[in-house]
């Protein structure tokens, strides 16, 4: 496919679900062999209207609307990547992920293995995901950990449109299947944007990058909860503590070693996630750090997380997700801590 | 049967019977708007209308005998709440982010939680049916799903298993043409969702959602061959949603007004009245009194949902489990603590 992208002149600002949708335009013109698969991603565009215009441009071989099944998404996805396309289906929301879990654990994550690399899955499935958005049940999960647990499956999640655009083109290109976990609460926020740099500054899979420098605390975070640890930094420093913001982009691979320079530095560290706390990522993070600067970390690392609740109604969402003040209540933990 | 055979129809209910469900199908009619309102005023996070399917949930639901029966409704079946006396304003906690699945009492109610997972609750009809059968009762299970939800692997495993065992379900496919932006042309092979019975060795019928009497008829029926132990059946009403998916959707994106439009001479509602007054079964003064009626339950519900307070934050916590860990008690503590202390914004 030859034709150019049509959109985005340089300088420009765009929300991430704009992004989202360039980087989906540019990767199906670039390559036949991408196809964007799911419920109502058709003439709907979208729920979210991610796939907003790309049946009328690509047409409806390209980017179809399936039926009302997500168990059949992903299986299909794994009989096109066996025939050689690249599929990028969606499941609407997080929790209906669910459904489709026999598929993509028992199949998509195991192929590759299986066939003794004979079939690689390039599948990226592109998951609306996390809370903030006072939804009704199961349109808030959090399902980073239950995913990397997977063997076969690597995981991202951005933070701004430049990191969706990039990570997403990666996540596309790369022969593995990935689960690209979209921050809906973020979908509106704009900012700068540049396709071609972004495309062009892409670190490697499994990096992370320090979003806000700092030297008291490193705060670990990804998806929705790297602009709320940015809040929490600027809080901090009104009272002249420096927070460093890691943003982890990548669940799976992490980024241990550039955790370990962070934390290196600060010598303290915070991971904050959505997800309930038992067996969440933040204990994985947590040992990564503790397992490399056990020598010069200050303190224990702590974790400011959802609770080991149902994602709660959205009356008491608020109760739930991890909240500024928590945030700098678990920094100053970190900072007050003392040997006993 | 296949899409291309005419739509059963009903004839032959009793005055008194015709009104009730006129009743009810006007009280689901005034509140379905009502909750529309409410979702613009801010009051609702968000709701899922569902007029023009009156006839449909409100035909059906009125057979249930709540003394022995059991629903499994999804997230659009306000009319069956309201044809099985369902307290409305407990229905609704779901809508205002209060509860997710409501708040009123599904066992009493004979009334499933409010499912926001398509086709979540059609196995649990046939495990609820499968248990009236070991315990030798004649309760029916009905699970409520759509033309969407039929695409699901869960409803051909509980088809499946049902017939295996001839089990006491009644499987309602409200065909509304519409899974949010897919027509039922691009859903469901074939064309028809009560056909695919056949190949489950049960019966299928194909019913107008829009006619009450045809919907009540059909579902009756299906009740009685459950009761006496001839299994499941499946009926497939056909039917239209005609507003949006839900108050966050834009129909215009993909489908065309013309179509709307060729519903509303179709419309369950007027269709019922046009047969009472043909019937002399009611006349003008019954029409007001009845619009009279719904318009003040209407207006009580919408007070019993803005007072509705919300619940408390450890609900969150105590409702987990039956029997709660203390990691959990201790998690809770935390929350409270941090609850207090709550100064800064968070965006
Ligand atoms: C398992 C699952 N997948 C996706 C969704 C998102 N979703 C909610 S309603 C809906 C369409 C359902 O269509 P249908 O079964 O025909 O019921 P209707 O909405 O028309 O009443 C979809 C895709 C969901 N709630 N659950
Ligand atoms: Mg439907």
């Amino acid at each position: 496919m030859t034709d150019a992208p049509t959109t985005a002149a340089p300088s420009t600002t765009l929300s991430m679900q704009a992004a989202i949708n360039l980087a989906l335009e540019h990767a199906l013109a670039q390559d036949d062999r991408t196809l964007v698969f799911g419920e109502d991603v058709g003439k709907l565009g979208g729920v979210f209207r991610v796939t907003d215009g790309l049946q009328e441009r690509f047409g409806a071989d390209r980017v179809f609307d399936t039926p009302l099944a997500e168990s059949a998404i992903m299986g299909m996805a794994v009989g096109l990547a066996l025939h050689g396309f690249r599929p990028i289906p969606e499941i609407q929301f997080d929790g209906f992920s669910y459904p489709a879990m026999n598929q993509i654990i028992t199949q998509l994550a195991r192929m590759h293995y299986r066939t003794r690399g004979a079939a690689p899955m390039p599948v990226t499935l592109r998951l609306p995901s996390f809370g903030g958005i006072r939804s009704p049940e199961m349109h808030s999960e959090s399902l980073e950990a239950i995913f990397a647990h997977v063997p076969g499956l690597k995981v991202a999640s951005p933070s701004t449109p430049t990191d969706a655009y990039q990570l997403l083109r990666q996540s596309i290109a790369d022969p593995d299947p990935v689960i690209f976990m979209e921050p809906k609460a973020r979908y509106w926020n704009k900012a700068p944007f540049d396709a071609a740099m972004a495309l062009a500054d892409t670190p490697p899979i499994g990096s992370s990058r320090v979003v806000r420098p700092g030297k008291h605390v490193t705060l670990v975070a990804w998806g929705a909860m790297v602009s709320r640890c940015i809040r929490a930094a600027e809080f901090a420093a009104e009272d002249g503590v420096e927070l460093e913001v890691l943003d982890l982009r990548w669940l799976k691979p992490i980024d241990a070693a550039g955790l370990a320079a962070s934390v290196g530095r600060t010598r303290r560290a915070v991971v904050v996630h959505e997800a309930p706390l038992t067996a969440g990522l933040g204990a994985e993070v947590g040992t990564l750090i503790t397992e490399q600067c056990f020598g010069t970390l200050r303190a224990p690392v702590q974790r400011v997380t959802g609770y080991d609740v149902p994602y709660p109604p959205g009356d008491l969402e608020d109760h739930y997700l991890p909240s500024t003040d928590r945030i700098l209540s678990a920094v100053q933990r970190v900072l007050e801590y003392r040997r006993g | 049967m296949t899409a291309t055979e005419s739509l059963r129809t009903g004839a032959g209910l009793d005055g008194e019977l015709l009104r009730d469900l006129y009743q009810r199908m006007l009280l689901t009619r005034q509140l379905d708007l009502e909750f529309v309102t409410m979702q613009r005023q801010g009051v609702l996070l968000g709701y899922a209308p569902l007029r023009g399917q009156e006839a449909a949930q409100v035909g059906s639901g009125a057979v249930v005998d709540r003394a022995r029966d059991f629903v499994f409704p999804t997230y659009r079946e306000v009319g069956v709440a309201v044809a099985m006396d369902v307290d409305v304003v407990g229905y609704m906690a779901t809508h205002l982010g209060v509860w997710n699945g409501g708040a009123y009492d599904p066992i009493a109610s004979r009334f499933g939680a409010v499912n926001a997972v398509v086709a979540g609750s059609v196995l649990h009809a046939v495990g609820w049916a499968k248990g009236e059968k070991l315990t030798g009762s004649d309760g029916v299970a009905l699970a409520y799903f759509g033309d969407g939800a039929s695409s699901q692997g869960d409803v051909h495993e509980a088809m499946n298993f049902a017939g295996v065992d001839r089990l006491p379900v009644v499987f309602f496919c409200q065909n509304n043409g519409w899974a949010i932006s897919v027509p039922t042309a691009r859903q469901v092979a074939g064309g028809s969702v009560s056909a695919r019975a056949a190949g489950y060795g049960f019966p299928g019928v194909r019913v107008d959602g829009n006619d009450v009497e045809a919907v009540y008829l059909a579902t009756q029926e299906a009740f009685a061959r459950a009761r006496a132990g001839e299994g499941p059946t499946v009926i497939e009403a056909m039917t239209y949603r005609s507003g949006p998916h839900s108050t966050s959707d834009d129909p215009g994106r993909y489908r065309e007004l013309v179509e709307e439009n060729s519903w509303i001479e179709r419309d369950p509602i007027t269709r019922l009245a046009l047969r009472l007054r043909e019937e002399h079964a009611a006349d003008e003064a019954y029409f007001e009194g009845a619009l009279a009626e719904a318009r003040a339950a209407t207006e009580s519900i919408r007070t019993g949902i803005t007072e509705t307070v919300g619940r408390p934050a450890e609900e969150m916590f105590d409702l987990v489990f039956a029997n709660r860990p203390t990691t959990l008690d201790q998690q809770r503590d935390l929350w409270r603590a941090a609850a207090e202390g709550e100064e800064r914004g968070d965006d």
